[in-house]
């Protein structure tokens, strides 16, 4: 299972975000505990001395309204509640609004071995920067051999036997100017239950690809940083196959196909492959048409309406003919 | 199913040229060679998948291989563990 070290949540650098700006100002010698849930606590009921379901292994983040009451306790002299909450196993106590706690409770912490971390963010930002953080840091993660590329903006991962032509389709792809995230293993996290984003396994190792007959190339060298984007939500996975002329392949569209990777449902087409087909603009097809579907329109479905419109009217056209004659 | 858990013992780790000998090994037989580290699953029979292993020196590498002539390619594979890729 994955774990975080408060160290790391110190260190972190978040991109495209605000960063959690966290400092330590007490309890360094547990700077090593383990974050072991994306859960966070505000522990307001235990500070007032009710211990009952205190989410004793999460982040406590002490807010404006915990700052106050710690004042109050301090004031009268009353440690009690919270010597008893870090007697928990705390992995960190944060304080918000740049707060900061009195000798006695600095004391209490490095008695306990708790680190005491400080931002200067509001308490509803920090939560929602951490909450965030958490559930990345947290997400159900697993390892799929396969290619993932951004078509026309839509997450494709491509999977397929070795051999089959993955890699190749993919190359393919960049070179008409689309993107590659990962090539042969791409790491999928399930990101709140809600999508999936794919990214590379090592950030050293992502943009490389391997191509029988010339070895491993660099993709962000070859083609440009335009060519290769970091992470993608997998919106459609393309099953690459060879041909079987025993199996029968779908070829209305109808219906829509599934698979489900770690719980959530992502749409699948099954592409047989044999020399003379090109496989790179089926897949440059399939996006633009799951692009379509995303905006309600479903080509397949739509067709066959206007088939059967067809038909009414032309049934509807014999009926007068039929009259015309009989009279 | 065959599986095996080696340890890599020559001191630079897989790197690309045993990478690229397993791979070599692994795509003369029929059978699905899986390898994994950790909660890490990859397919032994493409290269940027071994590499991305990131098998350094003594790191214990479970391999599965699955399929009509499992147990040669198991056998295949182990040897080119003990041999140190020949380093």
């Amino acid at each position: 299972m994955t774990t975080c070290s408060i160290l790391e949540l110190l260190d972190i650098d978040l991109k495209e975000q605000n960063k959690l700006q966290l400092s330590c100002i007490a309890g360094r010698g547990g700077l090593s505990n383990k974050i072991t849930s994306s859960k966070i606590s505000r522990p307001g009921l235990p500070l007032s001395g009710y211990f009952e379901a205190f989410a004793g292994t999460a982040v406590q983040v002490f807010g404006h309204g915990e700052q106050r009451y710690i004042d109050m306790l301090a004031k009268n002299g009353d440690f009690k509640n919270i010597a008893k909450l870090f007697s928990y196993d705390v992995p960190c106590c944060i304080f918000t609004h740049s707060y900061k706690p009195c000798d006695k409770i600095i004391e209490i912490a490095e008695n306990s071995g708790t680190p005491i971390l400080q931002t200067p963010l509001m308490s509803s930002d920090f939560s929602r920067h951490l909450y965030q953080l958490l559930d990345e840091i947290f997400a159900p993660t697993k390892t799929i051999h396969g290619v993932l590329v951004e078509v026309y903006g839509i997450g494709v991962l491509i999977t397929g036997d070795s051999g089959v032509g993955k890699s190749e389709t993919a190359l393919e792809l960049i070179e008409r100017g689309h993107r590659l995230i990962s090539d042969d293993t791409v790491k999928i996290r399930n990101l709140g239950s809600t999508y999936l984003i794919g990214s590379g396994e090592n950030p050293i190792l992502a943009h490389h690809m391997e191509i029988r007959g010339i070895g491993i190339i660099n993709l962000a060298n070859i083609f440009g940083v335009g060519a290769i984007r970091e992470k993608k939500q997998i919106q459609l996975m393309v099953h690459l196959e060879e041909w079987d002329s025993t199996k029968s392949y779908d070829r209305v569209g109808e219906d829509t196909m599934t698979e489900t990777l770690l719980g959530i449902q992502v749409a699948k087409l099954i592409i047989p492959v044999k020399p003379g087909r090109n496989i790179p603009i089926i897949i440059e097809t399939a996006a633009r048409n799951e692009r379509l579907k995303q905006l309600g329109y479903y080509s397949a479905k739509e067709f066959d309406q206007n088939v059967l419109k067809w038909f009414e009217s032309e049934a509807a056209r014999k009926m007068y003919y039929i009259n015309e004659e009989n009279t | 199913m065959v599986s095996k858990e080696l340890v890599v013992s020559n001191r630079a780790g897989i790197h690309a040229r045993p990478a690229a000998m397993i791979v070599k090994v692994a795509n003369k037989f029929k059978s699905n060679l899986f390898m994994e580290k950790e909660d890490m699953k990859i397919n032994g029979k493409s290269i940027m998948g071994v590499i991305t292993l990131g098998a350094g020196y003594k790191s214990k590498i479970l391999i599965s291989c699955e399929g009509e002539d499992e147990q040669d390619m198991a056998s295949a594979i182990e040897k080119l563990f003990n041999n140190r890729f020949e380093e």
